[in-house]
């Protein structure tokens, strides 16, 4: 019986089978059970460490985690500045049977041409919701978090990310992304220190929960994480501002000395499969790159106002990868701010 | 000396060095190693994507004090900087204040129960260490918070009309980092106080000495030693703390350890981060060397 016992449990720890796969990814993302299907599928046992911001994993992963993880899941820009170091691996087609379910539009992107290191996770926008039960007024326009109404002064996050945070700064004040004009950038700092007295804290992973607890009356936030928060119960409503958003695609990447390669092209091919690119969207609620998702994808993700902007909105804008000179002056101005 | 003893109390020498060895090895490779680099990256140039470019530059150190105005295109005074570290001085200050305030009391309390009853006592103050620090503070966030245990009781009780917005201010994480390392100030009081003699206390109220003079002038003076040490325990980490101002400060009131934090991820600026952590251990051995004057001091005064 104990012999028996034990076989069983080895047939049922694939670790011992198939070998291991690391995955660097964002917090929240992932459905444990399509990990869990993977695991099942293909008996590999799958480890995942988090982070909360591309700047963080970037340094995580330069800071010796390179060669630690196989895949991990940087922002289109974020992708750029990763394959101009050096730090992805390339597959070819041959390797990745599922591409071709990319839709057409994500197939050839200018951060990644051709796909060669990289495949679409989830896409979706950066702006901010509001608790409508706490505050009902106009909340069409960036001001809202900006330059706040007193119902809502004070009781504000906003997500701890430079680069989101000081591209809705310039939409609100009509500034161009990177920009070295020093007047846009100086109004830009001074609106930034007004702005901060009204905020009560700078956080990205706690995004959601102080809306759903009511501890944060608005927030700065991305449309599928304010879509949980009112599926949490909280009375958000996410916002398209009139004077635009940030849009924005997380794409899984293969790493440069992957421990574990074989292992995680398969894991990205499963997540090109239609079935399994709905399961994380019906979770993460964002929107997949992917074709043929709809038969899979849950009616209240399909129809929801935050994946489901208004007719006639300003359309988003995707962030820059400024040249260095320039990024140091964004630089300054966000240390100005968090100080 | 014969020349044998000499040789023998040479070779004891020689076998107590070669003894100590490996422990040295461990000391030199895992303490001072990692520091020296910390030392050697604080002189190098930064790299734009983030860790360092193998080239000698003064600019980390020399940016810790002065940054460049992008404004005004010139160096100016780093007042972002100097800021932040005032602030990790000053609430650890506070902090160490607080838990003497609280502690103090606390320790005498348990030194006064009778001896089979201390050992309870001590063991009700280290429960918190079961538990991960990470843990206690969200445990702390979740007193305090706008909708938290503190402001709805307050709330229900009718003392108050809308909630204290107590979470994400210094005041937060000053009560976070109190109730953290009160333990810490706790034990070194208690472990003095229990060896101070209580025939003192009578000896100087029969010299009609008041209870206020008794305190100052006597019970002071003993555990002063005591207090020295929970002071340099509660200071020395909370000018490090990094997990309470990040919780319960919001990302907004930034101290030393946060700072260093960004620098090293987001702030992509590697050697100003290690410069600022060689700072922090320059302050940190300040703080332990005015210890070890005052404490010698007070031993030969107290032989003298």
């Amino acid at each position: 019986m104990r012999k028996l016992l034990l076989t069983w449990v080895f047939l049922a720890s694939p670790a011992f089978a198939e070998g291991q796969l690391k995955v660097y990814h964002w917090f929240e993302y992932i459905p444990d059970d399509l990990v869990q299907k993977f695991e099942a599928e293909t008996g590999i046992k799958v480890t995942i460490d988090t982070y909360d911001s591309n700047e963080a994993m970037l340094a995580a992963l330069k800071a010796g985690k390179l060669g630690q993880y196989d895949v991990a899941v940087p922002a289109d820009f974020m992708v750029g500045i990763m394959a101009a170091e050096g730090m992805l691996d390339s597959f070819t087609p041959e390797e990745m049977p599922n591409l071709g379910n990319i839709e057409p539009q994500w197939l050839d992107v200018p951060f990644d041409p051709g796909r060669k290191h990289s495949i679409p996770y989830q896409w979706g926008s950066t702006s901010f919701s509001v608790n409508r039960d706490v505050y009902q007024g106009d909340i069409s326009s960036l001001a809202t978090i900006f330059d706040p109404p007193p119902e809502l002064s004070g009781k504000i996050n906003v997500l701890d990310s430079q680069n989101e945070l000081l591209i809705l700064g310039s939409l609100y004040l009509g500034i161009p992304q990177c920009t070295q004009d020093r007047e846009a950038l100086k109004a830009l700092n001074d609106m930034l220190l007004a702005a901060k007295p009204h905020w009560a804290s700078f956080g990205s992973d706690i995004a959601k929960d102080v809306l759903v607890s009511g501890d944060a009356a608005a927030g700065m936030i991305y449309n599928g994480f304010s879509a949980k928060a009112r599926a949490e119960g909280a009375n958000v409503e996410y916002v398209y501002p009139k004077e635009g958003h940030v849009v924005w695609m997380d794409n899984v990447v293969l790493l440069k000395d992957a421990p574990n390669r074989e292992n995680a092209l398969k894991f990205m091919n499963f997540l090109l499969e239609p079935e399994n690119a709905a399961a994380v969207t019906n979770y993460a609620a964002y929107t997949s790159g992917v074709i043929g998702v709809d038969p899979f994808l849950d009616e209240a993700i399909k129809t929801s106002p935050e994946n489901n902007p208004p007719e006639g909105i300003t359309p988003g804008v995707f962030a820059q990868a400024c040249d260095e000179e320039t990024q140091r002056l964004y630089d300054a101005i966000w240390t100005n701010l968090k100080k | 000396m014969s020349p044998a003893e000499e040789q023998a109390l040479r070779a004891s020498a020689r076998n107590g060095w070669l003894l100590s060895l490996p422990a040295l090895v461990v000391l030199a490779l895992a303490a001072s190693g990692p520091l020296l680099i910390v030392v050697y990256y604080s002189f190098l140039t930064a790299n734009d994507t983030g860790g360092v470019i193998r080239q000698f530059s003064i600019e980390g150190w020399r940016s810790i004090f002065l940054s460049y105005d992008i404004f005004e295109d010139r160096y100016t005074l780093a007042d972002a900087h100097l800021k932040i570290f005032w602030r990790s001085v000053w609430l650890s200050l506070t902090t160490t204040a607080l838990t003497f305030v609280i502690g103090f009391p606390t320790a005498w309390f348990i030194a006064t129960r009778p001896p089979s009853q201390r050992a309870l006592w001590l063991f009700l103050i280290t429960i918190p260490f079961w538990t991960n620090l990470l843990i206690r503070t969200f445990a702390i966030n979740e007193v305090i918070r706008n909708e938290g245990i503190l402001n709805t009781t307050l709330l229900w009780l009718g003392v108050i009309s809308e909630p204290l917005r107590i979470v994400y201010t210094e005041t937060a994480v000053l009560i976070g980092m109190t109730y953290v390392y009160l333990p810490l100030m706790v034990l070194p009081l208690y472990a003095t106080i229990e060896r101070f003699d209580m025939r003192l206390l009578e000896a100087a109220y029969d010299l009609y000495a008041s209870r206020w003079t008794t305190l100052r002038r006597v019970i002071l003076p003993i555990v002063k030693p005591g207090i020295i040490a929970g002071s340099i325990l509660v200071f020395v980490p909370s000018l490090g703390a990094y997990v309470t101002p990040r919780i319960l400060g919001g990302g907004k009131k930034m101290m030393i350890g946060n700072f260093i934090e960004l620098q090293f991820l987001q702030g992509r600026n590697w050697p100003l981060g290690a410069a600022l952590s060689v700072l922090l251990l320059i302050i940190v051995m300040a703080a332990l060397l005015v210890y070890v004057r005052v404490a010698n001091r007070d031993r030969s005064a107290g032989h003298g």
